[in-house]
């Protein structure tokens, strides 16, 4: 059995409005493990931003566990999150969340600046390297205004693989995209799956959980199916399928 | 976060908004230049009083006679006649920190020659007065030791008394002039110094023997005032104190009784002009101050909306794995680094201006090294103080929120 990336035991995540108290999550329990391409689905109001939140250290669960690759995160500090942030998670946005007027190799290096283990020449290294993989090795110093959506979206996702990251956390990070794009992204993450990362993907696209290896489904604070998909697309494919634009 | 980091990140931000920083950095720039300009013109003025007092020799130390209450009555310092020959033998014999001493004596009075007269003072003193007064001669020479112990009619004037009763060009040396109807014979004319600092005329004197002066035109025996120079300027003040010692013995003044004398240097003199100089200074800077202080309100004013419109990026920054801290140091550094560049700045307009000031003006001017070196930390302290709350802001965002601002 291959490593355990995510463990988390009865979480659950109460948000107080006034005199009212909303269940967020009302006690959810799953494993991640390692190699794993996770969709989380669910329409809005079923908990899946606060699910994301929570794996993404970004926010403590009221009660309950969660472990990331071994690490036990309640009762860590806001700077002990925000190393883990660091070390062990790959954020992807819907919106890109690039810096504006900076250019895609110091967007990619920015999660390595606040690691002080890497020096300057390796975190240049790491990013033209984090870049290459995205397949915008000839993009480095072009500033997102200059980059279209799909290849900002990329250069978000080598800021997300820079670190090193035990998993990779997108958050609708096709919501932006139009179809085909899309199923570029996909397919690049379907490839940087096959290369052993672990990528947990949060979406309500249903068709974005096809290229998926496990679905979880939420709704109203509750996992209602958590289901291995063995009939994964594959991305390429259903790329090749579209019909052709006119350029 | 390593601090080179930092640095970087923050030049970037200001890079990316040249305009925006430029004008924040203005308040600064105004506020120090104006700053350094201020205390240049007031330590300007203050050494151009000190220069003047120096010309009147500032080794120069006044010893005149204190009041007194003579049968209940209080005397006038003029009217005392505490201060006597004895009095400036044991100064000259006993002083250490001395090098020249002279007796004065003065009273006013009218030159004459010929048909011309003029109202001038008569200074009576030995031939050190020169020496002690820094001033030399143009003409003929100073009357000597011996000419005083006889109490010769001899006379060295000055270049106002010259002017006004020798009209006519000829040569004073060698000419018999009258003060009070007593003859003198005119053996030198005094350099011509100008007006002092207090608007006195230093040419305007005739200056006699002191013996002459004391038996053939005052009709006394006593000093108005002993005047002296010492070693140094440094050393005045001690001469201050030895010359205070010597007449207290020689007053033989007991150790609860007051001085019965003043003693003076240039020192105290320059301190006291300089004093005016001083609040003027002080009020000119208060105001340069408050305009350094509005300039660091703007830079916090550019902060607080700085970070509002990056609320995203600060998200983003806190999701990577930036901790509150380094999110704190990036916009202080910020903060710290548009003052300091605003002070760099203001220095150099600072400096400039001053050179205007000097040349098209010419009012006197000194930059104190001081003045740089207060306004610069003046202008870091201000980026600290009014960087901190926003950047301090910034920090506590929470990332979640912080991601989803728009």
């Amino acid at each position: 059995m291959s490593k355990e990336i995510i463990k988390i035991q009865d979480l659950k995540r109460d948000f107080t409005m006034g005199t009212e108290t909303v269940h967020a999550l009302k006690g959810i329990s799953c494993t991640i493990n390692e190699g794993e391409f996770v969709t989380i689905m669910g329409s809005s109001g079923s908990g899946k931003s606060t699910m994301l939140n929570i794996l993404g250290c970004l926010d403590q669960p009221t009660s309950g566990t969660y472990e990331i690759d071994g690490v036990k995160v309640k009762d860590l500090s806001r700077n002990e999150l925000a190393t883990i942030r660091n070390e062990k998670i790959g954020f992807i946005f819907q919106s890109y969340n690039l810096l504006a007027r900076t250019s895609a190799i110091e967007n990619v290096e920015l999660p390595l600046l606040y690691n002080s283990k890497v020096s300057t020449e390796e975190r240049r290294e790491r990013a033209i390297k984090a870049l290459e993989m995205v397949g915008l090795a000839d993009r480095l110093h072009h500033t997102p205004s200059q980059l279209s959506g799909g290849q900002q979206q990329r250069v978000a996702i080598a800021r997300s693989l820079v670190n090193n990251p035990v998993m990779i956390l997108a958050d609708e990070a096709t919501g932006n995209l139009d179809t085909r794009t899309s199923y570029e992204i996909m397919s690049l993450f379907q490839e940087l799956n096959k290369q052993g990362i672990t990528i947990t993907f949060v979406t309500h696209e249903p068709d974005i959980a096809t290229f998926s290896s496990r679905t979880i489904v939420l709704k109203d604070g509750n996992i209602i199916q958590d289901y291995l998909n063995d009939n994964i697309q594959s991305a390429a494919e259903e790329l090749a399928k579209l019909p052709k634009e006119d350029h | 976060m390593r601090i080179l980091n930092l640095l970087k990140i923050a030049y970037k931000a200001i890079v990316l908004n040249k305009l925006r920083t430029l004008l924040t950095m203005l308040g600064i720039i105004i506020g120090v230049a104006s700053v350094i300009a201020m205390l240049a013109i007031g330590e300007g003025s203050k050494e151009s009083i000190r220069s003047t007092i120096s010309s009147m020799g500032s080794n120069m130390i006044t010893i005149r006679p204190g009041e007194d209450v003579r049968g209940g009555v209080r005397q006038d310092a003029s009217a005392m006649e505490s201060l006597t020959l004895d009095d400036y033998y044991a100064i000259k014999e006993k002083a250490e920190l001395l090098t020249y001493v002279s007796p004065l004596v003065d009273g006013g009075g009218q030159v004459i020659n010929g048909s011309n007269n003029w109202p001038s003072t008569i200074y009576g003193v030995n031939p050190e007065y020169l020496d002690i007064k820094v001033v030399g001669l143009q003409s003929g020479s100073m009357f000597t030791d011996p000419e005083v112990k006889s109490a010769s009619k001899v006379a060295v004037i000055g270049q106002t008394v010259v002017d006004n009763i020798f009209s006519d060009g000829t040569d004073p040396v060698g000419q018999m002039i009258r003060f009070n109807n007593i003859p003198f014979m005119v053996i030198g004319v005094l350099e011509e110094k100008g007006e002092n600092t207090f608007g006195q005329d230093q040419d305007d004197v005739v200056i006699a023997p002191y013996t002459t002066v004391q038996k053939r035109i005052l009709a006394i025996d006593h000093l108005n005032q002993i005047i002296a120079s010492s070693i140094s300027e440094e050393d005045a003040p001690n001469a201050v104190g030895e010359v205070t010692e010597i007449l207290r013995a020689q007053h033989k003044l007991s150790a609860t009784e007051d001085d019965d004398f003043y003693v003076r240097s240039m020192e105290e003199l320059i301190s006291t002009f300089s004093s005016t100089s001083e609040m003027l200074t002080i009020l000119l800077v208060a105001v340069a101050g408050i305009s350094l202080l509005i300039g660091g309100i703007g830079i916090m004013n550019i902060m607080y909306v700085s970070v509002k419109e990056r609320t995203k990026e600060i998200g983003l920054r806190m999701a990577v794995g930036g901790k509150g801290s380094d999110i704190l140091m990036q916009f202080l550094i910020e903060a710290i680094l548009i003052s300091i560049t605003g002070g760099v700045l203001g220095v150099i307009l600072g400096l400039g201006a001053t050179v205007f000031i000097e040349k098209f003006l010419h009012w006197p001017t000194s930059v104190a090294l001081y003045s740089i070196i207060i306004s610069f930390a003046v202008c870091a302290v201000t980026g600290i103080f009014f960087g901190w709350y926003p950047a301090r802001k910034a920090s506590v965002l929470d990332p979640i929120t912080a991601l989803r601002y728009e």
